[in-house]
């Protein structure tokens, strides 16, 4: 496509995104928001399904090292193909919900992103507390602690950016995939990139790929900023700049006494 | 006290870790596990605190066999500390030593409270409460290692090499720190090592473990050194035993000589003036030595005072209520023979030359004899 050609597509796709008629429901049309809502709310379904088995689940196996290949069989999950899997979980469940429900497409949709999403909570988890290291477990242990003072006074929280960037990571896919929602027929931001692709309105189609790219890195960068507040500063490495200059101070001067001469 | 009255610890495929140790650990003294590894001198530690189960005999603390008490409520009373520290990289420092308090119930003010005075205790500046152990130096998480472990002051504690992954000399540091702490605390310490200078430095007595968990000989330092019970000991205690032996018993009145010195600021024709041998003794201006200055070096380029780089700084500097090693020790790397001896506040005493220790160690030998 030449220059201009471009140009004129991004112009296109920006007044498609801009003009606020697109983003109200119509008695023709559903609106950008609600499918927007739509969306988030299929992934955080999702999301939340998956961590709600993939964390309890990671932090077994990685506080008792025991079931192991259930990490290694999740990861086997991930080479389903979302949409192949998508069409024939419809064809057996759909015709089981008659009448003025979606529920029978709700269903094999959220089955396959909660697929998509457990993989990499799974196995971050695990590999999260599985990297704890062991002189610390040992020393709560040695210190008196029980198995879950351990798990969740000293393994969890010293998991939690490999768990956080498990569900980052989980929610990034989720939030792409989300759009076959729009492959049977469910709302979403993939009903614009279809419809736009079915019609040949590519600025429609390309303004739903912008849309969903933009909702993914916004749920990101939030879950980022979560990540920032409770995740502890001894383990991100983010030590305060004030305390710092003074702590320096301090180092250098107990250094100067370890190593002076007796 | 702690008392092994033939424990054992045979793993599922038949290795024999421990071999019906027998072994007491007096209260209020530190009893030194040492041997080559493989000896079972960890598995024989941690079978105190239950972190592994004995499979046969028993082990008793103050006389209650520790397999009858529940593990987790046995290990509170019991400090631990290990190699690496092991210090939780979520928690400040305060808060990992406030860790068995908080456990215990103990208030949060208060279990912060008895924190700092144990930061104190162990040398490290009350600035460090705040921070994290990811900003600490070795060194210095060793020390808070050593002071969670004290936080909820037990009568018993264990340490597994507890200063094996510090650099050399930050660890006779930690080492000398730890037996002024034990002078005062009086704790009853069960300690392994696999380095023997180290058990002779800490040991009110030390156990010699052979590989297989067998105990080859149980000893105070000195008879140790003086008497090895069979050829695998005398090996392992190894060479230099009779000049080690030396580094227990201090000298006592020193027959120091006085020596002409000079200040870093003198120019350096008065230093030549002084000399003797072509050699002169620099201090600073608090009378601490620097090192000793050759003549025959000259004086700095272009002007005539001391040149502070050419200063030999080689030679120990021994206390004048050092041991006969320490003294020893000073005059053989004294690069004019005679080492340097300094007082209490480590300023210059005297001096004294190899001659004159080997005499006093001579007259030593004949006196006790």
């Amino acid at each position: 496509m030449a220059t201009g050609g471009a140009g004129e597509m991004i112009g296109q796709v920006f007044s498609w995104l801009t003009d606020s008629a697109h983003w109200r429901d119509t008695p023709l049309d559903t609106g950008i928001t609600t499918q927007l809502l739509a969306h988030i709310k299929f992934s955080l379904i999702a999301v939340g399904i998956a961590g709600a088995i993939a964390l309890p689940l990671g932090l077994f196996i990685g506080h008792t090292r025991r079931a192991t290949f259930l990490v290694a069989g999740a990861n086997a999950l991930r080479s389903l193909p979302s949409v192949g899997l998508l069409v024939l979980l419809t064809v057996m469940i759909a015709p089981h919900f008659h009448g003025r429900t979606d529920v029978g497409f709700v269903i094999p949709t959220e089955i396959v992103l909660v697929l998509l999403a457990i993989p990499p909570i799974l196995s971050n988890t695990y590999a999260g507390v599985d990297n704890v290291s062991p002189a610390v477990t040992d020393a709560a242990r040695g210190m008196g602690m029980r198995g879950r003072q351990i798990l969740f006074g000293v393994e969890l929280p010293c998991s939690l950016p490999l768990i956080f960037s498990g569900i980052r990571s989980a929610t990034l896919q989720v939030i792409a995939t989300a759009t076959i929602a729009s492959f049977v027929p469910l709302g979403g931001l993939g009903r614009f990139i279809y419809d736009g692709l079915q019609q040949q309105d590519y600025p429609q189609m390309i303004g739903g790929g912008v849309l969903v790219a933009a909702l993914a890195l916004t749920a990101d960068m939030l879950l980022a900023l979560i990540q920032r507040l409770v995740v502890s500063r001894g383990i991100s490495g983010r030590f305060s700049k004030s305390g710092g200059a003074a702590a320096d101070a301090v180092d250098a001067a107990i250094t100067r006494a370890e190593v002076a001469p007796v | 006290m702690i008392r092994f009255e033939s424990a054992s610890k045979t793993y599922p495929d038949g290795t024999v870790a421990v071999d019906a140790l027998d072994l007491v650990a007096p209260s209020g003294q530190i009893t030194v596990l040492v041997g080559p590894s493989g000896c079972g001198k960890t598995t024989s530690l941690r079978m105190i605190n239950r972190m592994i189960d004995a499979t046969g005999g028993r082990i008793l603390l103050d006389d209650q066999d520790v397999a009858k008490v529940e593990p987790a409520q046995l290990r509170r009373g019991i400090g631990y500390v290990i190699q690496h520290a092991g210090l939780f990289p979520h928690r400040t420092i305060i808060d990992n030593i406030a860790s068995v308090p908080l456990m215990l119930g103990t208030s949060k003010k208060e279990a912060r409270a008895g924190a700092m005075d144990l930061l104190d205790r162990v040398g490290l500046d009350q600035k460090f409460a705040r921070r994290y152990p990811a900003q600490l130096s070795g060194g210095q998480q060793q020390r808070v290692g050593v002071a969670r472990a004290l936080a909820a002051d037990p009568p018993v504690m264990l340490m597994d090499e507890p200063f094996s992954a510090v650099d050399p000399v930050v660890r006779e540091q930690l080492q000398d720190e730890f037996l002024r702490l034990q002078s005062d605390l009086g704790k009853t310490i069960v300690f392994v090592t696999h380095d023997i200078d180290e058990a002779i430095k800490l040991g009110d007595q030390v156990a010699v473990l052979r590989v297989g968990g067998h105990l080859a000989q149980m000893a105070t330092p000195a008879e140790l050194l003086s008497n090895p019970v069979d050829d695998f000991v005398a090996n392992f205690v190894g060479r230099d035993r009779g000049y080690r032996a030396l580094g227990f018993e201090a000298v006592g009145q020193l027959p120091l000589e006085p020596e002409p010195t000079v200040s870093l600021e003198s120019s350096f024709a008065e230093a030549s003036k002084v000399a003797t041998d072509g050699w002169v003794l620099v201090l600073d201006a608090g009378r601490h030595p620097q090192g000793w200055l050759a003549i025959a070096d000259g004086p700095s380029a272009g002007s005539d005072s001391i040149d502070r780089g050419r200063l030999r700084r080689g030679g120990t500097v021994a206390s004048v209520d050092g041991t006969y090693r320490a003294v020893l020790d000073a005059a053989l790397s004294s690069p004019t023979g005679r080492g340097v001896v300094v007082g209490h506040d480590g300023t210059f005493a005297g001096t004294l030359n190899a001659t004159q220790v080997v005499a006093l160690i001579e007259s030593r030998a004949g006196a006790a004899s």
